[in-house]
Order: C-alpha cells, then structure tokens, then sequence
C-alpha cells in the first residue's frame, strides 16, 4: 500500500509540449510534499514558458494515487495558472479519484483564507486596551461579588442555622491545621534570618541586644502574619478556585442551582468564614515561630539566653503590637478567600480554564494582601497604634 | 476456530490472533481472534464491561495485552519502538468517545497539530488542508477558530473527525462515535461516516451501541460475548444463536432499529 516515494520532482510531473498537457505521474500523498510542494514554482513556470495558447490540461490518467494534501496542491496550482491567465483543466481522472477531488473542490469554494495578520504596533495597543477593560470589568465583578457575599452573610447572621457548618469546619481544617507544619517552619527559619542579618549590622555598634527589639516589632506586627497570609492564598486561595472551578467543569453548580441552592452560600461562604477564622490563629502561631527562631539565632550566635531575650522582649514590644496584627488577619482571609471563590466561579467550560483561573486567583490574592498590607501600615500610622 | 499460525493476509489491515486481557484478576479477552478488513466498515458490540473500548486501545497501541498477537498493517505494535511505531500509527486516524481535542487549541489548530508533526508541508498547505477538513466534515467554515469548549458535542465529534482524518489515514477508529447525539444528529453522522470512508476509501473500526449505525452502515458486525468474538454480516451474526445476541438484535431496540421489520411492527401492539 505504501509506495515508494521518489525525491525527484521530475516523478510527479512533465510537460508534454505537443499534447499542451501536464502528465501527474507518481504518489501526489501527504508523504511526498517535502518534495512536490517546493517544486510548485518551477511546475507553474515549466507551464507557463511551454504553454500554448492559453488552455493547458492537467492529465491525471497516470496518477498512483491521491490524498487530500495532493488535491490541495493541485487545485492550488490551478488557481495559480488562472491569476497567469491560464486556464487549467483537469482530465481523465481516475473514477476512484473523482469523489476525493470533487470535495476538495467543493469545499475549498467555500473555505475562508485565514484571517490576515495585523499590523503589531496596532495589535499591541489593542491588546492594552482590553486588557484595561478586562481589569476594569473584573474589579466591578469582584466588588459585586463582595456585595453578594456580604447579602448572604447577613442573611446567615439572621439564621445562624443557614451556614454550612459541616463544610466550614471542613475548610478549617484543611485551611488551618494542615497549614501549621509549612507554615510554621517557614517563619521559623524566617525569624533565624532576620536574627542573624540584623545582628551581624548591630555588632559593629555593640547594641546586639536590640537584635531581639528588631525581631519583635518585625514579626509580630508584620512578618508573621503577611507570611501566613500568602502561603494561605498560595495553599487556600488556589485550591478554592481549584474546587469551585472544578464543580464549575462538572456543572455540580449548574445543578446546585436548578435546586434552588444559593451557589454564595454553599460554597463560598463556609470558606470565606472558615479562612477569616483560621488566618488569625495561624498568623499568631507564625509569629510566635518566628520569635522562636529569633531567639534561638539570638541564643546561637549571640549568646543572647532566653531568660534575657524575653526580658528584653517585653521592653520592645506591646499589647498593641499584636492587636495589630489580630487587626489585619481576618481582612487579609476575606480577600484570599473572596478572590479564590470568585476566580473559581468565573471557570468556563474547559480543564484549561482551572489551571489559568488559580493561577490568576494566587497572584491577585496575593497582590491584594500586599496592598492592604500597605494600606494598614497607613492607617495605623495615623490612629498612632 | 482461525489457525493462529496463519501468516498475515494482505486483505486484513488488523489480525488479532489469540488475544488476552486481564485486568488483576479479571479477565476480559480470552482467546480472541479478528481480522479487519481493508475497505470495509466494521462495527464492535458488546454489553457494557466486555471490554469494546478495551479492544480498541489495545490494536493502537495504547494498552499491552497479556498475551496473544495484534498486528496493524502487518505490524505488530508491541514489538516496536517508538520511532517505528510513527509510520504505522500515521496510518490510523482514531476519534475518542468525546473527541479529545484539545482544549488550549482551536479547532484548525487541533486538525494541523498531526500534520506539522509529520512535518514536510509548509504553513499554508498545513492551514488549507485543515479548513478543507473542516468542511469535510460538515463543520461551519467558522468552526475552525473556535475552541473546543465553544462547541456543542455533536460538533465536537465532527471536530474530532476532522482531526482523526487530518493525515489522510488509511484506516479510522471510532468509540462510540454517535452516544450522546440526538436521533438526527446520530443519523447525519453516520451518513458522514459513510460518505467519508466511500470518498476516501477508508477502513472503519466503529465500537458502538447504536443499533441504528450498525443497520445502516457497517459492512459486518463483532459481536463481543464470552470473552471472544463473533464476526459476520448482520444475518450471520443474528443466525449465531446465541442468547446474548439474540436479546440484543432481538430486544425492543433491536426490533425497532431492524429496517426491515419497522414495517412489521407498525399496527402489531
């Protein structure tokens, strides 16, 4: 059935000068295009030095055999010879070959060149511009959402019963326990970073002390809990989006709808909460490694002892220092919890649609907590906490 | 039943000759024994977990039987490697239950996928071929830069035809090509089917459950019951006597999909 395929153009293709016709000879078959497609050129030329008069034939009676990259090719070269003013006509095809070639023929009529290319300059300022728009659009869904959230949560203060409580404690879980051994060697190691950079510049001026006073405001007011918000929206965030947007594929929320369940409070609700109530415990329980890993750096490479670490410690640091941090943790939760759900429900249709939507779910959340962080070092700044 | 010694017929694309699958243990095939035809449509039937799909996936390739020959244009797929695999695979153009496209890629770019990978062929041929496929099969002209997810399952399946057909192949294996598609969807595909493989001289390896396709286009039928194989034309195959045929050709759906009968059947209950 294979045949065996020449690498001369000369086997597919003569002119023949007194019967002013082309003989197709050979496997005009996807496998011979690398020789016959470059050789097109030369083809048309060929016809167009030796025609005479303006008809030619395209003789197919000794064609081995066919495919559709060979009818392409052909009707391609037909088209070619009429923009030369030169008509073309196929003759004495092969019976069995008329079908395929009617049908190339048919669709290829029909069939609408690709579209043209723009000019780049162009499409990158279009790019610009609804890449804007999109931004814009999905902050208005986002505040929507927010606003849809805030409905049904009032809706659950009213009837306590009405939150998922199975679902939340769930989340809790795996939001909150299962995040303690990352999270908490993280910090850790965080907290013996920070120790052994601030003291290496702090013993050039003999304060090594104020190591432990860096370490304190430093973690308990920042590091701690900005470290756990973003490994929760890298752990949390995405595998909400992840969850929901699978349901999404599976059409679990279409049918969730058709029962008349409100898709805010049975899916995004119990997770919203159950982040907004994780977030602080888990920031605190940071906090509280990375003063661990200061002290232990401090023990290590200053001979700072822990009875002298916490003294100092409570020089350096206050009640407020904490509250600050119990302050920012449940907004931080709300917003990684409230850009998961929503990128989760904005999935469509394909497994591909998931992967980008967690993606993009991870690095707003993340965006978000960083901004807000922002915002409160603002905030408390001129309340004086 | 066949000599499995017999050496390979020039007029058999496919030879299974004392085939066996076993799942743990489970077994599915056992003794199993098909020759495929070239030019011809042939349709697999079988309850569910006998092991239709199975089948499938074993004679391209993708799952090593426990024991027993497959050969694929003479080939047998197990005792190659990848690289000689290429050839003989290029032969095949295979459509999956619900078209495999995939999903980052519009529709001409899944149908130009396998070309390029042939390689050989330039852009605009690669571009042409596809658009021309994609009428081919019955596909709007602006189907082709739609993504799959844009498109409902019936046009997916024709999407998927479209790709399985990309290489001019030599043979195309359908799963269950008409579930999940209305009566008249499911009619309009078979007629497809038909045209195509008449236009293109194909050979059909169709698994399916549509009593429909199999009264209207396939040349024979395998049936799949107690681990082997029955082949014949739809009269053979009913004359075989088995009780699990005879339920299935013989049911109300039987009855219903029989040209022949529906006449019959009309004023009777």
């Amino acid at each position: 059935m294979t045949a065996v395929l020449s690498s001369a153009p000369g086997d597919y293709w003569n002119f023949d000068r007194t019967a002013n016709a082309l003989k197709i000879t050979g496997a005009w078959i996807g496998q011979a295009m690398p020789v016959l497609e470059p050789s097109m050129e030369a083809l048309v030329a060929t016809i167009a030095d030796q025609r005479q008069g303006d008809q030619v034939k395209i003789d197919l009676s000794a064609v081995e055999s066919l495919d559709t990259f060979g009818a392409v090719l052909l009707i391609q070269l037909q088209n070619t010879l009429e923009t030369r003013k030169v008509k073309a006509q196929l003759d004495q095809v092969p019976g069995h070959l008329q079908e395929l070639l009617d049908r190339v023929v048919a669709v290829a009529a029909g069939v609408k060149p690709c579209p043209p290319t723009t000019n780049p300059v162009r499409a990158t300022i279009e790019r610009v511009g609804q890449g804007s728009k999109a931004v814009a659009a999905e902050a208005l869904a986002l505040i929507e959402m927010l606003g849809m959230v805030c409905r049904a949560l009032a809706g659950v203060i009213r009837n306590p019963g009405r939150l998922r409580w199975h679902a939340t404690v769930q989340q809790m879980e795996a939001t909150g326990i299962n995040a303690l051994p990352i999270v908490g060697l993280l910090s850790l190691l965080i907290g013996m970073v920070l120790a052994y950079l601030s003291a290496v510049q702090l013993k050039n001026f003999g304060a090594e002390i104020l190591v432990v006073n860096i370490i304190g405001l430093a973690v308990l007011r920042e590091i701690g809990v900005l470290l756990a918000a973003i490994i929760l929206a890298g752990r949390s965030g995405s595998a909400f989006t992840a969850q929901i947007g699978t349901m999404k594929v599976n059409q679990e929320v279409d049918a969730m709808q058709t029962m008349g369940l409100d898709v805010i409070e049975v899916l995004v609700l119990p997770r919203i909460m159950a982040l907004v109530i994780t977030l602080p415990l888990v920031g605190f329980y940071a906090a509280m490694a990375g003063l661990l890993g200061g002290g232990l750096a401090g023990y290590l490479l200053l001979d700072i002892s822990p009875s002298v670490f916490l003294e100092q410690l409570q020089t350096a640091v206050t009640a407020n220092d904490l509250i600050v941090t119990l302050i920012k943790a449940p907004v931080f939760a709300f917003a990684i919890a409230l850009v998961g759900c929503f990128q989760g429900l904005k999935v469509t249709g394909s497994a591909q649609s998931v992967g980008q939507m967690t993606t993009r779910s991870v690095v707003v959340s993340i965006c978000l907590v960083i901004i807000l962080d922002a915002f409160f070092a603002i905030l408390f700044q001129a309340v004086g906490l | 039943m066949t000599d499995p010694a017999t050496s390979h017929s020039p007029d058999n694309v496919i030879e299974v000759r004392g085939l066996r699958t076993q799942f743990g243990t489970q077994i599915i095939h056992d003794g199993l024994d098909l020759d495929v035809h070239r030019g011809e449509v042939l349709g697999i039937v079988g309850g569910s977990g006998t092991g239709k799909s199975v089948l499938l996936r074993e004679i391209i390739g993708l799952l090593r039987p426990a024991t027993g020959d497959v050969s694929l244009f003479g080939a047998r797929l197990w005792d190659l490697d990848r690289q000689a695999r290429l050839p003989v695979l290029r032969r095949c153009g295979v459509l999956f239950q619900d078209g495999a496209l995939f999903s980052s890629m519009t529709v001409a770019e899944n149908i130009e996928l396998p070309i390029r990978e042939r390689g050989g062929v330039s852009t605009d041929l690669a571009q042409a071929v596809s658009r021309i496929k994609v009428q081919m099969v019955g596909l709007p002209a602006n189907a082709a830069d739609k993504y799959p997810s844009e498109l409902s399952g019936g046009m997916r399946k024709r999407a998927g035809l479209a790709r399985a057909l990309a290489l001019d192949p030599d043979i195309v294996f359908l799963d269950e090509p008409t579930a999940g598609l209305d009566p008249i969807s499911a009619a309009d595909f078979d007629q497809l089917i038909k045209d195509l493989q008449q236009a293109l001289g194909l050979t059909v390896f169709m698994v399916t459950h549509d009593l429909d396709s199999l009264y209207a286009i396939c040349d024979r039928i395998a049936v799949l019951v107690d681990k082997k194989i029955t082949t014949g034309t739809m009269a053979e195959v009913q004359a075989v006597g088995h009780p699990w045929i005879e339920d299935y050709f013989n049911g109300p759906r039987g009855r219903a999909a029989h040209p022949a009968s529906t006449a019959g059947q009309e004023g009777k209950t």
